[in-house]
This record gives C-alpha cells, sequence and structure tokens, in this order.
C-alpha cells in the first residue's frame, strides 16, 4: 500500500487501535459466552474494518444506525463498550445510549434500521442541520423489502444517508449467490437512483474513503450512497451455530490470507508509523481496557426487575402500576423465602 | 365554531397542528396533490407545502419505518395509511420499532409520531378495505391507541396524540366520516388521551363501545328503553389503550351490568379484554356476566354481507336483555 496522502497518520494509527481492539473484545466476548457470562452472541471477527473506518469517516454530529452486528461502529461512534456487554448479558442498562452519542439502537428484525436511516437523515434535511445517517446492514437484508423501501426513499427524496453493507458472504447458512441474482450488492443502487460502489472490506483506507466522500457528498446535497464492502465473518452467525455445517473447510482460512488487522498492521509498520514497541503497549492497554468493562458488567449485581417497567410509555398507565406492584410484593415474598437480596429501590 | 363532519375535523385537525408547530410533517400515499383517498389532507398541501405534506412512494413498511427515524430526530410525523387492511405490510415496523424505540433506548430516543388510518366497514369498500382490527395494536405495549366517534373528538383527540411523547395510532372510523356534522371549534383543544366518555346516563346497563359503533348504539338506545322500561349508560371509550378504567369501573359498578359492543371480530377482541377485566375487579357488583357483541368470526366479507358482520341492532337487542335477564 502507498502511503495515504488524504488521509492523517493520526487517523491511521485510530483506525488500527480500534480494530485491534475490536478484535480482542470480540474473542473476549466468545470466551465469556462459551463461560456463560454473557449470552447468545454474534460475532464480528473479520468485519473489523468495515465497522472501524467506516464509522471513523463520519462527524460526531452523524448517526450511526446499526444491526446486531454492528455494535462495533456503536463503540467506536461512543457507546461505552461495557453497554455492549451488558446489552448480549441481557440487562436493559446495556440499551442505555449516552445522550450526546448519536447511535440508534441495535436492530435484531433484518432490515428494518434501514427505513429509520432514511427517516433520520430525512429530519436532518427538513431541518436544515448538516447530520448524516449511517445505515449498516448485511448481505440477506438486501433481499428484504425494508431494504429496498427505505433505498427508493432515499434516492426519491435525495437523502443524506449512506447505506453501507458489509456482505459477508453468508446470512446465518445461507451463501450470497441465494440472496440474489445479481453480481454485486451496489450495482441495485442504480435502480434507485442511488450511488453505489463496492469496496474491498479488507482494506481500511479503501472503506475510510468511500465513506468520508459518501459523506460529504451527502452533506452537500449530493443525496445517498449504497457502498457494499467485501468482507467475511470468520466465526458463526452467533454463538448458537455451526459454520462448519454450511461453509467449505479452508474457506475462512483463504480470507485470513488477506485480513485487514494485519494488512493493515504491515503497512503502518512500512510507513513506519508502528513497531513492536508500540504494539506490546496497545495490547497491554487493550487488555486493561477490556478487563475494566467486564469488570463493570459483571459488578452490577442483580438486575433491577422494576426495569421492566421503565420506558414502555412516557407515564405508566394504570394497569402496569397495578402490575409493578404486584410484582414487588411476589418479590419481597420470595426475598422472604428464598433469603434473596431485595429489590433495591424499594 | 364550525360545522363539520369527522373528516373535516381531521383536515381541521391536521392544518391546525400544522399551523402551531413547525415539527409536525405528514406523509403518506395520495395525500398531497390528491388531498388523501378520503380528502383528509385536502388543501394542505398547497397551504403548507410538498416539504411538509409530502407524497411518499407506495412502501408502507417505508412510509412507517422512515417516520421512526423522523421523529427520533426531532419532528413529528403523522403518516397516513389508507385503510387498515394495508398496514399490514408496514406492521413489523409499529410492533418491533415504533412500539419498542422508548423502552429499547431506554428513553434517548422517543417516537412521537400519529399513524391516521381509516378502519371499520359498512361503506361498501372492496375486499380487504374494511379491517376493524384494532386488537393488534392494543395488544401491543408501547402503543396508544384512540378512535373518535364524532367531529369534536376527532379534532381534539387529533391534537392530543400530536403532542402526546408516545406514539398513537389514531383510527378514523369510515362509516361516519360524513355521517353527521357538529360543531367544532376554529382554535387549537385538546380531547384528553386515556379518558372515557359517559355519552349519556343510566341506571340499569353499562354499554361499552367506541368509534362508529357509539352511533349505532345510541340510535338503539331509544327504542330499548322504551320497550323495557330501563335507562342505559352509553360509555364512548375513545382510548382503546390503555384504555380507562376508573369510568368503565365506576359506570359498571353502578349499574352492575355490561356490555361491550365492537366492529372487530368477538374472538379475542378488545371486548374480552374489557369484560375480563370488569370480571376481576367488579365482580361482586355485577349482576350478570359482561355480554359482547363485536363482529362475526369471520373475514369482513365483501360488502353485499357487511352489514351483517358488524354488530346488527338485533344482536345488540339480545345483549342487553341477556344481561337483564340472567
Amino acid at each position: 500500500m502507498q502511503k495515504p496522502s488524504d488521509i492523517a497518520h493520526e487517523m491511521l494509527v485510530r483506525m488500527y487501535r480500534q480494530m485491534s481492539l475490536l478484535r480482542e473484545f470480540d474473542r473476549r466476548s466468545v470466551r465469556l459466552q462459551r463461560a456463560g457470562r454473557i449470552g447468545t452472541y454474534p460475532p464480528l471477527e473479520g468485519q473489523e474494518a468495515c465497522q472501524v473506518a467506516s464509522t471513523l469517516a463520519l462527524r460526531a454530529q452523524d448517526f450511526v444506525v446499526p444491526t446486531y452486528r454492528d455494535y462495533g461502529a456503536m463503540m467506536v461512534h461512543g457507546v461505552p463498550m461495557e453497554n455492549i456487554l451488558m446489552y448480549w448479558n441481557g440487562r436493559s442498562e446495556g440499551c442505555e445510549i449516552p445522550h450526546d452519542v448519536n447511535v440508534f439502537p441495535i436492530a435484531v428484525p433484518i432490515a428494518t434500521q434501514l427505513p429509520h436511516a432514511a427517516g433520520l437523515a430525512w429530519a436532518a434535511k427538513l431541518k436544515k442541520e448538516d447530520q448524516v445517517a449511517l445505515g449498516f446492514f448485511g448481505d440477506g437484508a438486501s433481499s428484504e423489502g425494508d431494504f429496498h423501501e427505505a433505498m427508493n426513499f432515499a434516492g426519491v427524496f435525495k437523502l443524506p444517508v449512506v447505506f453501507f453493507c458489509e456482505n459477508n458472504q453468508y446470512a446465518i447458512s445461507v451463501p450470497f449467490a441465494r440472496q440474489t441474482a445479481t453480481e454485486t450488492i451496489a450495482q441495485k443502487a442504480a435502480a434507485y437512483g442511488v450511488t453505489g460502489l463496492r469496496v474491498p472490506g479488507w482494506d481500511a483506507v479503501a472503506i475510510y474513503r468511500a465513506v468520508r466522500d459518501a459523506v460529504s457528498r451527502a452533506a452537500e446535497g449530493g443525496g445517498p450512497t449504497l457502498i457494499e464492502a467485501l468482507t467475511y465473518r470468520y466465526g458463526p452467525h452467533t454463538t448458537s451455530d455451526d459454520p462448519t455445517k454450511y461453509r467449505p473447510a479452508g474457506e475462512a482460512e483463504a480470507w485470513r490470507e488477506r485480513d485487514a488487522l494485519h494488512l493493515l498492521s504491515q503497512s503502518l509498520r512500512t510507513f513506519g508509523l508502528w513497531d513492536d514497541e508500540l504494539e506490546t503497549a496497545l495490547a497491554k492497554e487493550i487488555d486493561e481496557t477490556i478487563r475494566s468493562a467486564i469488570a463493570i458488567m459483571e459488578s452490577l449485581g442483580p438486575v433491577n426487575p422494576l426495569h421492566l417497567f421503565d420506558h414502555v410509555y412516557a407515564s405508566l398507565p394504570k394497569y402496569l402500576q397495578r402490575q409493578r406492584d404486584t410484582l414487588l410484593s411476589e418479590l419481597s415474598a420470595d426475598a422472604i423465602r428464598t433469603s434473596l437480596p431485595k429489590e433495591p429501590s424499594q | 365554531m364550525r360545522e363539520m363532519t369527522l373528516i373535516q375535523a381531521v383536515n381541521d385537525g391536521l392544518r391546525t397542528a400544522l399551523a402551531d408547530d413547525s415539527r409536525v410533517i405528514l406523509l403518506g400515499e395520495d395525500i398531497g396533490k390528491n388531498g388523501g383517498v378520503f380528502r383528509a389532507t385536502e388543501g394542505l398541501c398547497e397551504e403548507f407545502g410538498e416539504d411538509r405534506v409530502v407524497d411518499t412512494p407506495l412502501a408502507e413498511a417505508g412510509i412507517i419505518g422512515a417516520s421512526v427515524g423522523l421523529a427520533a430526530n426531532g419532528l413529528i410525523p403523522v403518516p397516513e395509511i389508507q385503510f387498515m387492511g394495508f398496514i399490514y405490510s408496514g406492521f413489523e415496523q409499529i410492533v418491533s420499532h415504533v412500539a419498542r424505540l422508548r423502552m429499547r433506548s431506554r428513553g434517548r430516543f422517543t417516537v412521537p409520531m400519529v399513524i391516521r388510518v381509516p378502519y371499520g366497514g359498512r361503506i361498501r369498500a372492496p375486499e380487504l378495505h374494511s379491517d376493524s382490527t384494532e386488537t393488534f395494536f392494543a395488544h401491543t405495549p408501547g402503543l396508544t391507541v384512540v378512535s373518535p366517534s364524532n367531529p369534536y373528538d376527532a379534532k381534539g383527540l387529533l391534537l392530543a396524540a400530536v403532542k402526546s411523547p408516545d406514539p398513537v395510532l389514531f383510527l378514523e372510523p369510515m362509516h361516519i366520516y360524513r355521517a353527521f356534522r357538529q360543531s367544532v371549534p376554529d382554535e387549537a383543544y385538546t380531547v384528553p388521551i386515556g379518558e372515557a366518555r359517559v355519552v349519556k346516563e343510566g341506571r340499569h346497563v353499562t354499554v361499552i363501545t367506541w368509534g362508529a359503533m357509539v352511533r349505532d348504539v345510541m340510535d338503539a338506545v331509544p327504542k330499548l328503553e322504551a320497550q323495557r322500561g330501563i335507562e342505559l349508560e352509553v360509555i364512548d371509550l375513545r382510548t382503546l389503550a390503555p384504555w380507562d378504567e376508573d369510568t368503565v369501573f365506576a359506570s359498571v359498578r353502578k349499574t352492575g351490568r355490561a356490555v361491550i359492543v365492537h366492529e372487530a371480530v368477538t374472538n379475542l377482541g378488545l371486548g374480552a379484554e374489557l369484560s375480563a377485566r370488569i370480571h376481576e375487579h367488579c365482580i361482586l357488583d355485577l349482576e350478570a356476566p359482561v355480554a359482547r357483541v363485536g363482529g362475526l368470526d369471520v373475514p369482513v366479507p365483501l360488502f353485499q354481507l357487511e352489514d351483517l358482520h358488524a354488530p346488527t341492532y338485533t344482536r345488540i337487542e339480545r345483549a342487553i336483555d341477556k344481561v337483564l335477564e340472567f
């Protein structure tokens, strides 16, 4: 790789550090799941460049609109790591998004977040605010109606939105070829009057450039962009499935030969921006960061059962108040019987 | 004050909301130039411009999904879905996102929006245009569901829905869109969400209903009262979720008898929940089991038979007799 003249060195280093953090976070999370310390978890290893380089190309005021696998992008844009862990640990505190962080909650139903990205961008346009929405999705999502409706809205209303497809080759077990008869997802953009391009998902610099340019085009009124990044998830769809059942042997290993993290590491070393000493220091820092996030998650104690009723409505309807009171009395009865700690806030 | 039909009151309410708050934006199919298939948005695009009253592509998931983003980013979208039978392609967006975003983001994002949908039958519309499936939405925690039964409430409830911090499904009874006129104030006013209205006081039987059926019930009242020498108390629920227990329970405790009348199919209709909760809370005041009169438990038929699907005078009469004679 040529030393980029259009990207600050600090940014290249930042990308590498974030990608390294994410890889380690991911491996640690899988182990946490195996040990029963968090619940089902969707690994992202292999997709670090897609999430990190794209999100670093945003401005603070821009929106990240993620799927369940884009917690990496969420963290890069400001969601604390411990919240992500709490979420996968099944705690509603994990849904907390800091008020100055423009990240939408994880969307579980496939492609449903894409109309939201279009709507967020639409509001910005109507309010004449300089904000772009970056909506993530996978190759499987391109088969869903919501994807097409979102693309169409974005094209028709010329919205400042960037749709970013992490084409990781599989929708759980179903390969890309079974999702579409078109050669690429990027080419679908043409049907909606949207700019479309395909980038190598193993090339963080290419991703950064593509999103940066799409964001400035959107911000200048140039309309939406669909970016397809070719990538691969080395692991399973979630910790509940076994990819050896649906993927040819050796395929994941072949993808590792063009691993985004290694490629960036090599480039940084060639540019004189990285060395073994920095790598050792980074590894230590990452370890501490993740340990501290896990410690926060595990220090929380029993889940507050009253969170069940929080934020369902702006104020609690009477029948829900009654259910809440009943639950509380059940809990105190249980607490007496089993000597569990009592509900803290009551 | 002007005499208006219900649909004119909706139009007047939308105009008032657009004029009062620049964050309000209407979006939907045919709502701009065409003024909506029922003329609910007539003249609004001309008055407020294409950025405030937006003709969208034909895409219910897109309309509701984009409204989620619009609302979360500071606007107050009022999407229109043309008929209840067409809302189903946007159903996932409503139940998975609209109803849950507040809870799923712990209050960081809220989606104050008003989804307007004409519902109910008896306008001789084609197949799938006459559904009354309010239960799907009343069953969904996080949603508020309202339905006016007259022009005054239509404007007032609509303006309250626009101001509501929670997403509101605003169900417009098509059958009475143009059935009668009523005086409606020119200025902005609200009819509180969550409060039922006692349409008529009485001592012997409480009849709980909403939407277009309020008129059917009120038409039946003089004959029923005269023939049986009783007084009916009629309650218009107005907010279907979360509904006003205080008014309903107080009335049932007074009369000791309750009949619920709705156009939706009887099986698992909202009447089932009302009946269950009345039994749970007022059993010692009841003189008879609560009776339900709903649509027949079959799909709303083609229009030659639709009047037989909805509660008829005879069925309402029988239910009244049933609770009187138990």
